[in-house]
């Protein structure tokens, strides 16, 4: 599985295992969209055990960060390594998130 | 001496991760490159792909890709080649601006521009040909 879904409290918690691509792109917006429908407001997508993201994938978390955020949410990502948050850089896309060291530090005050 | 590698894909977003897994191991059998080889040109290579399949080839599952990869000592260089009509690469707008910055889309050929060393269209804007130059990459 690419994506693995927990809870931490009231917050829900994405694990991208392996690549946010193109090709999988639809399945990690589907499953948070399910959970905003279920009425979760707040999330952390934890890069941690990510390979690479490509701009498709980073697309994907800016139209959810938007849907969440128009719910009166807020998403924020985790634990991107040096390569990813390079893409992040380059795009200035982290001028756009909240980007935390750790899903524990993602975590608080969420 | 070039090492060459040519490939003919389905138009299958799908079959992505798989073909740029291949490319990379061919291209790591003949050098050990490090984070500019496994960062830049695999998020180069992915876009290029993406690029071809969904809007080159307009997602037609009836239509190929061709790449072409030449491993030479100082570069790497792939050529992605879709059976659409083409675009112009001038018109894209910079992502990065305050006003495109929120869109989902159009980061793919900004990205390639910023990881690689040549990113060159052809006339048609059906081609695109990707160069990594590896100069003191390895090792690193």
């Amino acid at each position: 599985m690419a994506f693995q879904v927990s809870k931490s409290g009231d917050v829900t918690v994405i694990d991208v295992e392996g690549q946010l691509i193109v090709g999988n792109r639809q399945e990690l917006k589907q499953k948070v969209l399910e959970e905003l429908e279920k009425g979760e407001r707040r999330f952390v997508v934890n890069f941690s055990e990510t390979g690479y993201i490509d701009s498709s994938g980073l697309g994907v978390l800016v139209s959810l960060s938007k849907k969440i955020r128009e719910q009166e949410g807020e998403l924020r990502l985790a634990s991107l390594n040096e390569d990813l948050r390079t893409l992040f850089e380059l795009t200035k896309l982290d001028t756009l998130f909240t980007i935390a060291d750790s899903r524990e530090e993602a975590l608080e005050g969420l | 001496m070039d090492q060459e590698l040519i490939l003919e894909l389905p138009n299958d977003i799908r079959s992505i991760e798989h073909a740029v897994e291949y490319v990379m191991r061919h291209c790591s059998t003949c050098c050990d490159y490090a984070r500019r080889f496994n960062l830049n040109f695999r998020v180069g290579l992915t876009e290029a792909l993406s690029n071809a399949m969904l809007y080159g080839n307009d997602s037609d599952p009836q239509k190929r890709i061709r790449v072409e990869v030449t491993v030479r000592v100082e570069e790497i260089a792939v050529r992605i080649t879709d059976q659409g009509v083409g675009f112009d690469p001038t018109t894209i707008p910079d992502p990065t601006l305050p006003d495109n910055i929120s869109k989902s889309g159009g980061r793919g050929i900004f990205l390639m521009r910023s990881l690689m060393d040549e990113v060159k269209f052809n006339d048609q804007g059906n081609s695109v040909t990707l160069v990594l130059r590896l100069e003191g990459e390895a090792g690193e």
